[in-house]
């Protein structure tokens, strides 16, 4: 939706400018002096901070809402990269920690605390949320939902190394009995996302 | 062709000024030679050459990407390869590039006969080509960096890069950055000093506004990097934990520090090409530019605002929301400036009658390509779209739109434009032509999908691809237009090559262009004008079409040679009256010399024997009080004739010289070095991990009052210095200079004492001890800095160099005392209140 909305605004902005540059080469006449105040006044700077506001606006929003806030309900889960491995933990929830595999329950807002042991990669799971890095020495949080259960493929998304290409890992969401289950102890790999079908 | 009929007047004055402005032939005359023209060409040249080194890297990039799971090169090879392409395009082509063509012109454009620091364009020269010639090394024989050009700690420390490699970026591109400070020292200089009589800053050409705005930038934007690629070699070479969390430094300090740098980069990439395109634009349209003040006050704005804008690569390093939004608004803004000069140019176009001739379709070019990547950017400034679309392919194309667009188009331009000034020739038709359509499907083909495979999902810097992605044909596709665009470059080069062969000399002013560099003989002679112009308006040859012929004639300012000496004019900086005969050095071998025993000082650093490093660090001191022996005077002379009836003194004799206002910038470089040490300190306190440290400063009151009240009464005696040699008292100056000499050696004594007591922690145990020991080290550099000034002011006054009316190098030294006596304040005030860090 953001995407068409500021993919729209662009192609106009740009069609706007070649049309004033042909305009430029092809009309007749020319040689008589312009209008500054209209040009740069009006087109440079209202033009210009006109389309700006509004997409600030619209992002500020937007952006408000992807914010890491806590909620009713939720699960927090640790995420540690180093080279080349991703390592997730559970808190009380669940004693073991997994490896290369990140799960949760699915329709449940939860957030992830990224960090790193070496050097800096960064936690992307491109169906589920934008990315934010792991660096050692900080924790940065993230929120993110999965809408159904599933598979969701996440990356590295910040070079680290001959590793980079593939250091990624996999998100396993659940539906409800299939995370009371994995809370309890079960393998994730004996856990398939619809534990009712 | 007209323009170049032979006027009959003084051909002795024509000879005698080429003998004085001549170099010798054969090598010596190589590194002899400390002529703009020359040195200008010869960084275009150089970065010309690693353009296409780059370009090679690039099109290995895309051969490798062309197929899925391809296994042209490995991972190791391939990391080298684009970490390669960026620093090359980067610090090697695009920066040396701007260089060059501010070099050649700016004095011709400004009406003068060389830049004001001549022997220091010849310096930064060699320091760029010994500083490539290492980056070169390292990729032939396979350690060439491979951290990426961003070389984000804790990747590039030495625990994860064990090898050489992060040294060769560090140390090689930390040496070329010493030409970049060189060049943004002298460009500033040259265009607030060295113009022609009348020219007040408000009839400067719009370009010398953006390279005056662009030098200024690098003035203030090179320091943190270079303080950044410092503190990262110290703690590869001997263990002082900056950016390492387990002993409180912090990997996010080198982003900081880095980005201080590299966003104001990109404009200052940007600034010099969008100058080239507002000089060029008018010129094609046949007419003046539109909105002169608007654009000045754009640049100005464009550069204020992109030193606030270093955290939007930073979008994802987990940043507070309303921080985050702070700089997405002021990402955001820097479009209102560009687009106040996209409209300037549309504007300009309006108002005349353009003409499509080749520079003016490499423009065309520009504008497409430069306006798209300008709104993928302001994409990319909206921060829930960064945080899906950051380090994809996306990026990769955004920044190749902006760079290209807005860099490499309009220098094409500006070759087109300008080549026939530097080789008094015509072009070949329709070559430039040719290689233009090919430069420009091929780069859309390229660049234009990587977007799409980037939302895709596609990230950068991975070496290789599964077939299962669905990203074959788009890569495949890319990869052709690469090499399309590769034969475009590749023709462009060829059809400048060709013009050695053209016969057809180019009329005398091509493309009917009304600023001073065309109100000369082309190709230009080493002095550039016969005499010196007037100037009245910002189109001097529209006001007068025989100006060219006048100067020629010898009609202007400076129609002689005094004492074989190379003479040019200084003005007063914003009104452009007269104000001085500057007195430039002639040809020297010092620059060469000191740029080898510099580069002694990187080997010795790279090659790990640093029991040497110490010597050519001597060595450099030497050299430079050499270098600063050479100038002056030992008489005064007073004002002499100029022609037109005008007289003006010899520099020596003035306050206001172009060494004081260099000296000044330089003050201003190094103040950011120094602001960005004690940003890095409370950055450190306040956000990395593992503070506070194991052990505090000692207890320093003694060390810090000698410290800090020796420099302050070496102020007073230089003060006192300067007022007796206002009143002729030689000797008196001269025992106050080494009284000043003995307090800041006394000073330097107190400041060592904190070490060497012991009184500071392990400075490998923990980043406070580390960068308290970084501030103590700046401060003693400044204090020798200041005491090897004092000596030789005495020295110079001794051996008669300074009167009443010569004093500008005693306030040069005063300015340094000064400034080391601050900087004493600074540091050891800070360190005191340090002491109690627990």
């Amino acid at each position: 939706m953001m995407w068409r909305v500021m993919l729209i605004g662009a192609t106009g902005a740009f069609a706007l400018v070649m049309v004033l540059l042909a305009a430029g080469f092809l009309r007749p006449g020319g040689g008589a002096p312009v209008s500054v105040g209209a040009w740069l006044g009006w087109g440079g700077v209202g033009f210009v901070s006109t389309v700006l506001l509004a997409l600030l606006a619209y992002a500020f929003t937007v952006g408000l809402r992807l914010a890491p806030t806590a909620s009713p309900g939720g699960v927090t889960i640790t995420a540690t990269a180093e080279q080349w491995r991703w390592r997730f933990d559970y808190g009380p929830l669940r004693s073991g920690g997994t490896e290369a595999i990140m799960v949760l329950p699915a329709g449940r807002p939860v957030v992830v605390q990224v960090t790193a042991r070496d050097v800096i990669h960064s936690f992307w799971v491109p169906r589920l949320a934008g990315k934010i890095d792991a660096i050692p020495g900080h924790v940065n949080r993230l929120r993110l939902q999965a809408a159904a259960p599933g598979e969701y493929a996440g990356v590295c998304a910040e070079f680290c190394g001959i590793g980079h290409r593939s250091h990624g890992f996999m998100v396993l969401a659940l539906d409800e009995p299939g995370w009371n289950a994995f809370v309890s102890g079960t393998d994730p790999d004996e856990l398939s996302p619809w534990t009712l079908r | 062709m007209s323009g170049d009929a032979e006027p009959a007047a003084q051909p002795d004055l024509r000879l005698e000024l080429a003998r004085t402005w001549s170099t010798p032939q054969g090598w010596w005359g190589v590194i002899v030679n400390v002529n703009h023209t020359d040195l200008g060409k010869r960084f275009m040249a150089a970065a010309a050459f690693y353009f296409c080194v780059a370009g090679i890297l690039s099109m290995l990039i895309r051969a490798q990407l062309a197929s899925p799971r391809s296994a042209f090169v490995g991972p190791e090879i391939y990391n080298q390869i684009f970490t390669m392409h960026g620093t090359l395009m980067m610090f090697m082509f695009a920066i040396p590039m701007f260089e060059g063509l501010a070099l050649y012109l700016l004095p011709k454009m400004l009406g003068a006969r060389d830049m004001a620091f001549p022997r220091l364009t010849a310096y930064g020269w060699w320091c760029y080509v010994f500083g490539g010639m290492i980056l070169l090394a390292s990729m032939l024989v396979g350690k060439a960096p491979d951290g990426g050009w961003f070389m984000y700690t804790p990747l590039s420390s030495r625990t994860y890069t064990p090898g050489i490699n992060a040294d060769i970026w560090l140390l090689g591109v930390t040496f070329v950055e010493i030409s970049a400070v060189c060049a943004a020292v002298e460009i500033t200089v040259t265009i607030l000093k060295l113009r022609a009589p009348g020219m007040s800053l408000d009839k400067m050409p719009l370009v010398a506004w953006y390279l005056l705005v662009t030098a200024l930038m690098m003035v203030f934007g090179f320091p943190p990097l270079i303080l950044g690629s410092v503190l990262l070699e110290v703690e590869r070479a001997f263990g002082w934990p900056f950016f390492d969390p387990a002993r409180g430094g912090d990997a996010l300090l080198w982003q900081h520090l880095f980005w201080l740098f590299g966003h104001p980069e990109v404009y200052i990439i940007f600034l010099p090409a969008a100058g080239v395109i507002s000089t060029i634009i008018p010129v094609m349209a046949r007419t003046r530019i539109v909105g002169y003040g608007w654009i000045v006050a754009a640049i100005f704005a464009l550069a204020i605002l992109s030193f606030g804008l270093w955290v939007h690569h930073m979008f994802t390093v987990g940043i507070p929301h309303m921080a985050l939004a702070f700089f997405s608004a002021a990402s955001t803004l820097v479009a209102i400036p560009t687009g106040i000069q996209v409209f300037a140019w549309l504007a300009t176009l309006w108002q005349g009658r353009p003409e499509l001739k080749l520079p003016m379709l490499y423009l065309l070019g520009m504008f497409v390509v430069f306006v798209m990547g300008g709104l993928t950017g302001v994409m990319l400034a909206v921060v829930p779209f960064n945080w899906q679309a950051h380090d994809t392919a996306f990026v990769t194309a955004h920044l190749h739109y902006v760079l290209v667009g807005g860099f490499v188009f309009p220098m094409l331009a500006a070759i087109a434009y300008w080549l026939p000034h530097v080789t008094g020739r015509q072009r070949l038709p329709r070559l430039g032509e040719a290689a233009f359509w090919l430069i420009f499907v091929g780069f859309h083909a390229t660049f234009f999908f990587m977007h799409i495979v980037g939302l895709m999902g596609m990230r950068r810097r991975i070496d290789t691809y599964h077939a299962e992605t669905g990203w074959t044909l788009i890569n495949a596709l890319s990869s052709v237009g690469s090499y399309v665009m590769a034969f475009g470059f590749a023709l462009f080069l060829g059809d400048c090559l060709m013009q050695r062969f053209v016969k057809r000399r180019a009329a005398a002013d091509p493309w009917g262009a009304t600023t001073l560099e065309w109100a000369m003989a082309i190709p230009p002679r080493a002095y550039n004008f016969v005499s010196l112009p007037s100037v009245r308006s910002r189109d001097p040859l529209a006001d007068e079409p025989g100006l060219t012929q006048q100067l020629k004639r010898g009609e202007g300012y400076l129609a002689r040679v005094r004492e074989g000496l190379r003479e040019t004019l200084g003005v007063e900086t914003s009104t452009g009256r007269i104000e001085q005969i500057v007195v430039l050095p002639g040809n020297s071998a010092l620059p060469f010399i000191m740029a080898l025993v510099t580069g002694g000082f990187f080997l010795s650093m790279l090659a790990g024997l640093y029991w040497i490093a110490p010597a050519p660090v001597l060595g450099v001191v030497v050299l430079a009080c050499r270098w600063a022996w050479q100038g002056g005077a030992r008489a005064d002379v007073g004002p002499l004739q100029i022609g037109r009836g005008e007289r003006a003194p010899p520099h020596p004799e003035t306050t206001s010289t172009p060494g004081w206002w260099g000296s000044v910038f330089t003050l201003c470089a190094d103040a950011t070095f120094f602001a960005s040490l004690v940003f890095g300190f409370a950055f450190l306190w306040v956000v990395a991990p593992n503070w506070p440290p194991p052990a505090c400063i000692g207890s320093i009151s003694v060390e810090a009052a000698i410290g800090i009240a020796a420099p302050m009464l070496a102020v007073v005696a230089v003060s006192f210095a300067r007022a007796a040699l206002r009143r002729g008292a030689l000797a008196r100056a001269m025992g106050a200079c080494m009284a000043a000499g003995v307090l800041v050696f006394v000073a330097a004594a107190g400041v060592a004492a904190i070490p060497v007591l012991g009184k500071l922690p392990d400075v490998t145990a923990h980043a406070y001890a580390a960068v308290a020991g970084a501030m103590l080290a700046y401060l003693a550099l400044h204090l020798v800095i200041a005491f090897v000034m004092l000596g030789f002011a005495a020295a110079r006054l001794r051996a008669g160099y300074m009167s009443a009316l010569r004093m500008h190098e005693l306030a040069i030294v005063e300015q340094w005392t000064r400034y080391a006596a601050v900087v004493a304040a600074i540091v050891l005030v800070i360190l005191l209140l340090s002491g109690a860090c627990r």
